[in-house]
């Protein structure tokens, strides 16, 4: 560009227009589509004049809920991209075998197979989970928002922040090719000169200050903001496993900001963290990254075991069996969950007693999880089953979790370790439990309070047809992979030499296929019920007759929750409320305290793109400027003190009065 | 929200007449604690999970020499006696100066924050000169597995003493600007705990890296 080098590297650091991947035809069409639909999205958004509104209403907005749907609506955006990511090495794994080489050379295989570990547990199982609690628990809890609302605005940003830093290495440069964890040396700065291991860090590291602290933040929520009446053991089940999800989110993440900022540093200044030489110790590393990586496994999982707790009792019109030990096991688990992290690398060599210890440990988590299992299965036992769709999905679960589960315990086993590390069989594992726990968790609990964000059931039709595809598509995919993981085949290769693997690949990509349904008929749910709206119109606020709090309000509840805070006397306090004859109030209502809307969060979120954008390219005079930047507003929000308003009495009369209203007319 | 620290009510505050049980606070008596200080206390302990990670590793690094320098040949503990006392001053003077912030006494209370703002530029000013001093000798963070974790540990330390001192910085002038109400009071007592907590976290520092190193 500048006939000077010198001055070409001052200004645009390592960024050069051979970073922009012209040569690469997949990439391309990628970029031509994502283009096209980009500008599609923002010329709808023009033309039907929604910047404002969704600026006001949205972007700058502080409400509990609206954060909590946009954090899933960037989660289903992100699992596209995982997928595509998935459908691609599918196939190419189907094809390539012999002479074949398939269509995606490696280098470009190995940032998939990245992308696609990174950006689903991420960028879409974290923000589902973190979305759905931030919906659901301040409802759950009776109260009208969590502890810190702009803190919540601004870790949803941070997460954003995060997924826009990863897609950018679609089109710009490129992404690590190191696996998930980007190990070292390998991800050092001799094996991976390249910007795609720090894309990786500096994309984490974001979205990481966005998990941090929304878990502070849910945490104080729990514990300083639950309704009168309400003690520890009278909340709902959902609350209790955020309240330990986000203990264990507190708890872990600090360790991969502490161990991404290491790797930065060998990278970036040179020195010796996890280098082969001069003193450096890259198995530090794998241990470090598992003592956050393990305890994030169970941050997905807890709260998709309280979404079951609350749907199995819902549809079994019961009681949850055996609440006190849900509780218990759940806390149990969330501290074994700590004391587990060297299964992920018995082979390292650590000696029989170490390794026992940790196959012992990992073993015994599967007593509360059992606990769990139990108490679904005995809440069900006698009780009036309604197979709506949120049911199904945690039938479907409870069978293909508990097969996943099995498959865990036996590699917890330290010799059938050794034989089967890194092979298809742990890769098969770990997607039956996080598939057929987290992922059919967060879809179970989407349908489930869809009523409650939106004032509308999904339709139950698609609903199904996306459940029964994505079931067997799930089992289609990954069945042929423990199989392929008993004979002995490595994860991650690109290309086989062996004929006979072939067949499993197939069946395996025909499952990938299947799963492609189930997500396409998810998205005809979102359509077709968007258009059936009024038929699916939910007026109650309670179309499940639901147990909990979030139920006693309407759907969608006002920005204020509920009008007077609900006392509560059980922990079904909803259900209580209903059979002890609770009548809705109709007058008396007082002016309510809210928090006030605020663009500190966005405009930090963009500013943070800059800055990792200039650090991952070495643009030195753009990161200055843009963590200037960050400072300035960061400190320059301090300064802001008007940070509540009150909502007007006649306004919250007005909104109470036409809910009275439709309440009427249905009756 | 104006009213903290009321005692959080309980079911039995909203009997009704007779049995039957009240579900609404009809009279908006229930407010939500404010969780201010059990979140940033939440936030202290996340970040001292950032420095157990880095003593970790100072375990596990820090006799990696590389046939490099060891603590011996770099550490003069009377500096870091010197840096140490200033910090511990420092916590000290912030001390008092809450005790002036009890008494709703302005003027006390931005004498002893100076007062503390000038020990922590002290505190950093001598680590700057230490840091300066090794990596002149060169002994540098990248001479040796030892040395990224001493300057990683350190340095991050220091970092965070830095950011306190900006902070220190924007609540004077806050405090200056709009006097000692609840708010800023609150923004004083969070800095006062990350203030004493970075002190705790020194005297691990001091006692692992360079008395433990030196001794």
């Amino acid at each position: 560009m500048f006939s000077n080098p010198d001055l070409q590297k001052l200004l645009f650091g390592r960024l050069t227009l051979d970073a922009v991947p012209l040569h690469e035809p997949i990439l391309l069409i990628t970029f031509a589509m994502v283009g096209l639909g980009g500008v599609a999205v923002l010329g709808g958004l023009t033309y039907f004049r929604l910047w404002g509104p969704l600026w006001r209403d949205w972007f700058t907005s502080v409400d509990h809920k609206k954060i909590g749907i946009m954090y899933i609506v960037l989660a289903l955006v992100m699992l596209l991209r995982g997928f595509a990511d998935a459908l691609m090495m599918r196939a190419q794994q189907a094809m390539a075998f012999g002479d074949v080489e398939g269509y995606l050379p490696p280098h470009h295989y190995d940032q998939i197979f990245t992308a696609h570990g990174v950006i689903m547990i991420f960028f879409v199982a974290m923000p589902l989970v973190t979305g759905l609690m931030n919906f659901v628990v301040p409802l759950q809890i009776g109260a009208r928002d969590v502890a810190f609302p702009f803190l919540n605005n601004f870790s949803f940003w941070m997460t954003v922040a995060g997924a826009v830093t990863v897609m950018a290495s679609l089109f710009v440069g490129e992404f690590a090719r190191t696996g998930w964890l980007a190990y070292p040396p390998l991800s050092g700065p001799a094996m991976s000169p390249g910007v795609g291991v720090d894309y990786y860090i500096w994309a984490l590291q974001i979205a990481g200050i966005g998990t941090l602290l929304s878990g502070i933040n849910l945490i104080a929520t729990i514990v300083k903001m639950r309704a009168p009446g309400m003690s520890m053991m009278k909340m709902p089940i959902f609350t209790w496993t955020a309240l330990c999800t986000n203990i264990l989110i507190v708890a872990a993440f600090p360790i991969l900001t502490a161990v991404l900022a290491m790797l930065s540093l060998d990278r970036y200044v040179g020195t010796h963290f996890f280098s082969n030489d001069l003193g450096g110790n890259p198995m530090m590393y794998v241990n470090l990254i598992w003592i956050w990586g393990h305890p994030e496994v169970y941050i997905l999982i807890l709260p998709a075991f309280g979404v079951f707790s609350e749907i199995t009792a819902t549809f079994s019109r019961k009681r949850l069996f055996g609440y006190a030990s849900m509780v218990y096991a759940t806390v149990v688990i969330t501290i074994l969950s700590y004391l587990v992290w060297l299964h992920h690398f018995f082979t390292m060599g650590s000696g029989a007693s170490v390794n026992s210890f940790f196959g012992i440990t990992t073993m015994i988590i599967s007593i509360p999880t059992g606990a769990k299992i139990f108490n679904w299965l005995f809440t069900m036992y006698k009780g009036r089953i309604d197979f709506d769709v949120p049911m199904l999905w945690t039938v479907g679960f409870m069978v293909t979790f508990t097969i996943g589960g099995m498959t865990g315990v036996l590699l917890a086993v330290p010799p059938a370790d050794f034989v089967l590390h890194n092979s298809l069989f742990l890769i098969a594992h770990f997607h039956n439990v996080i598939i057929g726990g987290v992922l059919f968790g967060m879809l179970a609990g989407i349908t489930y309070w869809f009523p409650k964000a939106f004032g509308y059931k999904l339709d139950p039709f698609w609903g199904k047809t996306s459940f029964w595809f994505w079931l067997t598509g799930f089992w289609f995919a990954f069945a042929p992979l423990y199989v392929l993981g008993l004979m002995g085949v490595t994860r991650r290769v690109q290309h086989f030499d062996d004929p006979s693997l072939q067949i499993w690949f197939i069946i395996a990509a025909f499952g990938a296929f299947l799963i492609l349904l189930g997500i396409a008929s998810f998205a005809v749910t979102l359509v077709v019920s968007f258009l059936r709206r009024e038929e699916l119109r939910d007026v109650t606020g309670d179309p499940w007759n639901g147990r909990t709090l979030e139920w006693a309000t309407s759907s969608p509840p006002p920005d204020y929750n509920f009008a007077f805070t609900p006392v509560v006397h059980d922990h079904d306090a909803w259900w209580d409320m209903k059979k002890r004859g609770y009548t809705r109030p109709v007058s008396g209502f007082q002016k309510i305290h809210m928090p006030r809307s605020t663009a500190a969060g966005i405009i930090l979120g963009v500013l943070s793109i800059v800055f990792s954008f200039a650090m991952i390219w070495y643009i030195w005079w753009l990161a200055a400027l843009s963590f200037v930047a960050i400072a300035v507003v960061a400190i320059g929000h301090t300064f802001n003190y008007a940070r509540d308003f009150y909502i007007p009495v006649d306004e919250v009369v007005r909104t109470e009065n036409a809910r009275t209203a439709l309440l009427a007319e249905r009756v | 929200m104006a009213a903290h620290s009321t005692a959080a009510l309980t079911a039995e505050d909203f009997q009704g007449p007779g049995d039957t049980p009240v579900f609404l606070d009809a009279e908006g008596r229930h407010h939500p604690e404010n969780g201010t200080m059990l979140g940033f206390w939440l936030y202290l302990m996340s970040d001292c999970l950032i420095f157990a990670a880095l003593f970790a590793v100072y375990a596990v690094l820090g006799r990696n020499y590389a046939a490099g320098p060891s603590p011996k040949d770099l550490f003069d503990l009377k500096l870091v006696a010197l840096n140490t006392s200033m910090l511990l001053f420092s916590s000290i003077t912030y001390g008092f100066a809450m005790l002036a912030m009890e008494k709703d006494d302005q003027d006390r209370m931005q004498l002893w924050l100076a007062i503390t703002g000038l020990f922590g530029l002290c505190f950093i000013g001598l680590e700057l000169y230490e840091f300066h001093h090794l990596i002149h000798e060169g002994a540098t963070p990248q001479r040796s597995g030892f040395l990224s974790a001493f300057f990683t540990l350190v340095g991050t330390h220091g970092l965070h003493v830095s950011l306190g001192l900006v902070w220190l910085v924007v609540l004077m002038v806050q405090a200056h600007m709009r006097g000692l109400g609840d708010a800023n009071k609150r923004r004083l007592l969070c800095l006062s705990m990350f203030w004493h907590f970075l002190d705790v976290v020194w005297i691990g520092v001091f006692t692992f890296v360079y008395l433990m190193g030196v001794l």
